[in-house]
């Protein structure tokens, strides 16, 4: 290194002349020829490289620091001549001489030429470059030895990597046109964007019914009275003092009216505001004390009966809640469920509402002669029954539905159950209830073991014992008669229709409920007895109505072959007749197309007219597998047959076709309309024979031939029709052009449909037609402008108002909390805007 | 307790005068009430008819200039005082309701180019030809004493155009440039130019108040903004625009008066193509001005006919003219909604009713009402060919309707040789332009 800057030092001083070649840059002026040149620069390479290579040891950053020390020096130092010109002409070279001349004479002069004149300008760089390649050093060069030497810090090197990567120039500033462009763009799309925000005060008001010009009108009514008077000052010396006194008390001076308090608070709400907040709280306090009254009634109530039913209405409803919690949340669902299993096990353990204590030993006595005593221990067993039955969640309720049998009794109220605890046990529908209620179980016992209670259940049953046989009979038949149809729905059942057994059995015992309750009052055996038969009766209806809908619910799904399944199964054919008219209709319907004259049925009831409607659709797949009837038309579709060769797919394709209108014979139907269009454009006879003038009349008599010849008018023939020669189109020949005139020709543009245009014609507007007030409502201009009211442009604050309520709506639910944030936020928007 | 007890408003059964008549309980029952819809569609009829026959939007013509009246200005706070400037730089202001002229000031040697009343109302504006811009009391002087401007701006070239600030005291004017001025200084605060050495008009947005739009000679409408040093954008149009107006109600939308007999309407932030080109006019529309309520707007044009356009519709709803009237040059709607005022060629002002078979003046509740009722009707059956043909029908000066006849043929002609051209060309070559396509060349940035 020392050599180096040795020799560069001794260059400079001796030749004037620089070389920079550490740095191997293209800085250095050159002075003599390029061969001298090239051949310095080889030795100064050579000898550059066997210092590095022999010194390995020196810090290279240093060497590097130097590098620039170097250069800068070497920049001051250096006394610059401009180069000769080597294949410039003899004038060049004399006008550099002259300049170097005139350099010469004043120092600071000759700089700037050193400076200006770079070598690189006067020196063809190709013929350097082109046979010194080799030899020149770059800065990649000494980086790589750089590299080799392992005492550079990996610190370094990467700065050096990056500086390799990083050969940027810094861009020239853009040109003025460009520039400027780039303002305008920017600049317009702030104000764009500025514009933008009124877009939705621009839709909503072209969406809006009305618009009464000019928009922000100020509410009618009284102003305040500072408002008017707002000039006046407290002139005399009270009335400073008094107002001396407010502004220390924060007490209001030119507002005498509201303080600030109130002010802000009036702010926050506008007017529309508080009559909305008005009318909740009003709502809440109506609500709130229609509650409260309700309670008081309620807790006044002192009907232990009426507080049972609430009481099971209310634990009806936890079971019906307690479902859908399954569903929902079943941790917390079986938790309750565990709460209930506990009632229930307490309750079996303990003897409460066994008709076992003394009370109930009491009452056992008056039972006898006192209804009251009666019902008291009946609703004590009750209680128990209740509180003992086990809960069924829907799975155990599936389980119980898979078998028919078995389910079959939920359908009957508990009340059947108790009426008949065991006394026929051969009745297998009460052994179904038997087996799984042990309550009922023991209590057939009761009446045998405690003679005292089977006494007070006489009394209670006695007329229903008394009448068992012939109810029995009746719930037997009706039985069978469900049992029959069960056998039918069996496969056919479903959660719903589980639902909808809930709910008659729900309904049934209210029927029950209000059956106990005229029973109460009622002793007449015979009354009972009607009452009981009426329940009966009401029961069957609510199960036949569900029959029905579920019948219906199958008629609507005739389409399905499932369901066609089930409805032959639902329907039994009770007699041979029945065969014999299922027959004839399948014999028919491949008939009936050409029919025109239908067969007469013989003797069809109303059932069997469904039926046959049942069981066309079932029997449509055996309708498709039936040829429709083929009529040569010429130009029909059906020609499409008679292409023979047809390629496999075009076959295929016709088989669709073929069965997609398997059943409805197209043609025929069509001609049908057609002749049905003809007959109705072809003229009428109109007979206008009055009989009785001219002549005699009265009963028997007819009017003469030649009066009837002579009224009876006959139109002229229309001209012929323009469908006559074709086959396959029907022109309709309605239009009339007397009306045409009057009829809109084409859908007008906002309607999308010709069905909503004419509902829109055909609702009248008039008051003739449509109340005072929705007349009003209906004729109301879209735009109102008032008389001598100038209607300035829309202002920002506008703009405010617009947006502070679209938030408001946004947040409607917490209205109240948000609204100093929102005003705050809008304030500063409107100081943006406004700078 | 609460004893409820039938009652009935008399507003339902009794009658507002006596001589109205009796109010009977009605059934609405459809059955009793047949044939609505032919009932009503008669009903509709008869509107429609008597809408055309009380038609008569003429009322007023104010007579007094010397010379052809060049422009106008609505005064900001009064609906009855209007002020025009003639071309020989008179002024006068006019009392609408009276009739009659005011005030009249020379103001100006040459033409008064422009004029426009400060938005508190109290002074206005002027610039004319002479190259100075003069602001006026709007107070007339006492009697006897000469009228002065209040001030006077010399400016180095003639102004063409001027418009006040919604709600600051700076004015914009446009000659050579665009300038914006302060109330308080004799020099533009800010001048704006693009490369175009003519403007013919400047509007400040009445709703943005800080944006502007100019006309310039070289066939461009320029936007800015008073805030930036740059206009922001401009776009070249086939013909050039003469003037332009912002709808008040909708701050991105305005529409401008071309040379090629058309109006545009414009969205500031997508000036590629027009969102609506109306098309009515058979020569150069000079003027246009919006309703106040920014629905619709009016069109003075040189075929001596002024014609009010829905603002989203291409073709006029209405067109006024009389015999005497000669080319429009300058319209305005007034502040209320309710009139229209042209100033023309032949030295008059003439008062026109925007609607033009509306009843003036106070209405009694069941007059609106039937109003309201007629109006439905015609908005019910409009698409009805007969009640279409009586609404539409409008009777043309003979020019107007012979030259609108030869602009059918020749749009006809030019449509015809467009797709012939397109058949005959490699396809995709002429691609279809839609009319609102068609009448812009660039967008330039």
């Amino acid at each position: 290194m020392a050599k180096i800057l040795k020799k560069n030092k001794v260059s400079t001083k001796g030749t004037k002349k620089t070389l920079n070649k550490n740095t191997g840059t293209e800085k250095t002026p050159e002075k003599s020829s390029s061969a001298k040149r090239r051949e310095r620069k080889r030795k100064s390479a050579g000898k550059l490289k066997g210092t590095l290579k022999t010194t390995k040891k020196p810090p290279i950053e240093k060497l590097d620091l130097d590098n620039v020390d170097e250069d800068e020096l070497l920049n001051e130092g250096e006394e610059i001549i401009p180069s000769e010109d080597e294949g410039g002409s003899d004038d060049d070279r004399k006008h550099q001489k002259l300049l170097e001349a005139i350099s010469a004479l004043g120092g600071k002069k000759k700089r700037r030429l050193a400076e200006r004149s770079e070598a690189t300008i006067q020196i063809s760089e190709f013929s350097v470059d082109a046979k010194g390649e080799g030899e020149k050093i770059n800065l990649s060069d000494l980086i790589q030895t750089i590299a080799k030497t392992p005492a550079v810090s990996a610190q370094t090197k990467s700065h050096l990597k990056k500086l390799k990567l990083e050969e940027k120039t810094v861009d020239s500033p853009l040109t003025k046109p460009e520039t400027e462009r780039i303002q305008r763009n920017v600049a317009f799309q702030k104000s764009s964007e500025e514009v933008s925000r009124w877009q939705s005060i621009v839709k909503q008001n072209l969406k809006a019914e009305q618009l009464v010009f000019p928009l922000n009108q100020e509410a009618p009514g009284p102003k305040p009275l500072e408002q008017v008077v707002c000039g006046w000052k407290a002139r005399t010396p009270l009335e400073q003092e008094i107002f001396r006194l407010l502004s220390v008390n924060k007490q209001p001076i030119n507002d005498p009216m509201l303080t600030p308090i109130e002010e802000e608070s009036l702010k926050a709400m506008s007017l529309e505001d508080a009559k909305i907040r008005r009318a909740e709280l009003q709502k809440a306090r109506a609500l709130q004390s229609y509650y409260e009254a309700k309670a008081r009634r309620e807790r006044s109530i002192k009907s232990k009966k009426y507080h049972k039913v609430q009481n099971k209405a209310k634990r009806k409803e936890f079971v019906k809640t307690f479902d859908e919690m399954l569903k929902s949340d079943p941790v917390s669902a079986l938790e309750e469920l565990q709460k209930l299993e506990l009632g229930r096990m307490k309750e079996r353990m303990s003897l409460k509402h066994q008709n076992s204590g003394k009370w109930a030993k009491s009452k056992a006595i008056m039972a006898k002669y006192d209804d009251g005593a009666r019902k008291a221990m009946q609703q004590q067993l009750e209680v128990n029954k209740d509180l003992t039955q086990k809960l069924a969640t829907t799975l155990s309720d599936e389980e119980g539905e898979d078998d028919g049998e078995t389910s079959e009794p939920d359908m009957l109220p508990d009340f059947v159950n108790e009426v008949e605890p065991g006394q026929d046990p051969a009745n297998p529908w009460m052994r179904g209830q038997l087996s799984k209620d042990p309550v009922d179980l023991t209590e057939p016992s009761v009446p045998e073991t405690a003679a005292a209670v089977l006494i007070s259940e006489d009394e209670e049953e006695g007329p229903e014992e008394t009448e068992e046989e012939g109810l029995l009979r009746g719930f037997a038949e009706r039985r069978k008669q469900r049992q029959e149809q069960e056998a039918e729905n069996e496969a056919a059942k479903n959660q719903d229709m589980e639902v909808m057994t809930e709910e008659n059995k729900a309904g049934a015992e209210k029927a029950v409920a209000s059956h106990d309750a005229a029973d109460a009052d009622i002793a007449d055996d015979d009354e009972e007895e009607e009452e009981l038969s009426k329940f009966t009766n009401l029961f069957q209806e609510l199960k036949d109505s569900r029959m029905e809908a579920e019948a219906s619910a199958m008629v609507a799904e005739v389409s399905e072959p499932e369901c066609a399944q089930l409805q032959q199964a639902m329907f039994r054919i009770k007699s041979l007749e029945d065969m014999d008219l299922l027959d004839q209709e399948e014999q028919a319907d491949p008939a009936e197309p050409n029919a025109e004259a239908p067969q007469p049925a013989p003797l069809e009831s109303k059932g069997a007219d469904k039926k046959r409607k049942r069981k066309r659709g079932i029997d449509l797949a055996e309708v498709l597998t039936k040829e429709a009837t083929v009529i040569h038309v010429p130009l029909a579709p059906t020609a499409v047959e008679g292409a023979e060769g047809a390629a496999h797919g075009q076959e295929e394709q016709r088989d669709v076709i073929k069965e997609a209108f398997a059943g409805d014979d197209v043609i025929s139907d069509f001609l049908k309309d057609k002749r049905r269009e003809e007959e109705a454009g072809r003229p009428k006879v109109v007979d206008l024979t009055l009989p009785g003038w001219g002549e005699w009349g009265g009963q028997g008599l007819q009017p003469s031939k030649k009066k009837r010849r002579r009224f009876r008018l006959k139109t002229a023939p229309p001209p012929p029709r323009k469908d006559g020669g074709l086959a396959s189109v029907i022109i309709s020949e309605k239009r009339d052009s007397s009306v045409s005139m009057h009829q809109v020709g084409a859908l007008p543009h906002p309607f999308l449909l010709p069905e909503q245009f004419e509902v829109t014609m055909r609702a009248p507007v008039g008051a003739t037609w449509n109340t005072r007030q929705a007349v009003k409502k209906i004729t109301m201009p879209k735009i109102v402008t008032k008389v001598g009211a100038i209607i300035q442009p829309m202002s920002r604050d506008d703009l405010l108002k617009h947006s502070r309520k679209q938030e408001e709506e946004g947040t409607a639910g917490e209205p109240k909390k948000r609204k100093a944030p929102q005003r705050k936020r809008s304030q500063k928007r409107h100081k943006k805007t406004k700078n | 307790m609460k004893v409820k007890v039938l009652s009935r408003n008399p507003d339902d059964y009794v009658r507002e005068t006596k001589y109205d008549i009796q109010r009977v309980p009605r059934n609405y029952d459809p059955a009793l009430n047949p044939f609505e819809v032919p009932r009503e569609y008669t009903r509709a009829m008869n509107a429609t008819k008597l809408e055309r026959v009380l038609a008569k939007p003429f009322l007023a013509s104010l007579d007094g200039h010397r010379d052809a009246v060049n422009c106008m200005a609505k005064h900001s706070t009064s609906l009855s005082t209007l002020l025009s400037g003639a071309c020989d730089g008179e002024v006068k202001v006019w009392n609408l309701t009276k009739h009659n002229c005011v005030r009249t000031i020379q103001a100006h040697e040459g033409f008064v180019r422009g004029m426009v009343v400060r938005f508190c109302g109290t002074s206005f504006y002027s610039i004319g030809d002479d190259k100075t811009i003069k602001q006026w009391n709007m107070e007339a002087p006492g009697y006897g004493v000469e009228e002065e401007p209040i001030n006077t701006i010399l400016g180095k070239t003639v102004f063409t155009g001027l418009d006040h600030h919604q709600k600051n005291g700076t004015f914009a004017t446009c000659g050579q440039t665009v300038d914006i001025w302060d109330e308080q200084r004799s020099t533009p605060i800010r001048s704006f130019s693009w490369g175009v050495e003519s403007f013919s008009s400047v509007r400040f947005n009445p709703v943005e108040t800080e944006l502007l739009a100019s006309c310039a000679s070289d066939r461009s409408i320029v936007l800015y903004d008073m805030r930036e040093s740059m206009p922001l954008k401009k776009v070249i149009m086939t013909m050039r625009s003469n003037t332009l107006s912002w709808n008040p109600m909708e701050a991105y939308y305005f529409t401008c008066a071309n040379e090629d007999y058309n109006l545009y309407t414009y969205d500031m932030r997508y000036l590629e193509k027009p969102v609506t080109v109306h098309m009515d006019h058979v020569s150069a529309v000079l003027d246009v001005d919006y309703s106040p309520t920014g629905r619709e707007f009016v069109s003075a044009s040189f075929d001596k006919s002024i014609r009010i356009f829905p603002k989203e519709k291409r073709n006029s709803r209405e067109v006024y003219h009389t015999k005497r009237m000669q080319h429009v040059v300058c319209v305005k709607w007034s502040a209320d909604n309710k009139y229209v005022m042209s100033g023309s060629d032949e030295m008059n002002i003439r008062l026109w009713k925007a609607n033009a078979a509306e009843k003036l003046g106070v209405l009694s509740h069941r007059e609106k009402l039937a109003a309201n009722y007629n109006q439905k009707l015609k908005e019910k059956f409009q698409y009805h060919p007969k009640v279409k043909r009586i609404a539409r029908h409008r009777h043309l000066p003979k020019h107007i309707f012979t030259e609108a006849k030869e602009h059918t043929v020749m749009r006809e002609a030019r449509r015809r040789k467009e797709s012939n051209v397109r058949k005959h060309s490699k396809p995709g070559a002429v691609p279809m332009l839609s009319e609102r396509e068609k009448h812009v060349v660039a967008v330039v940035k």
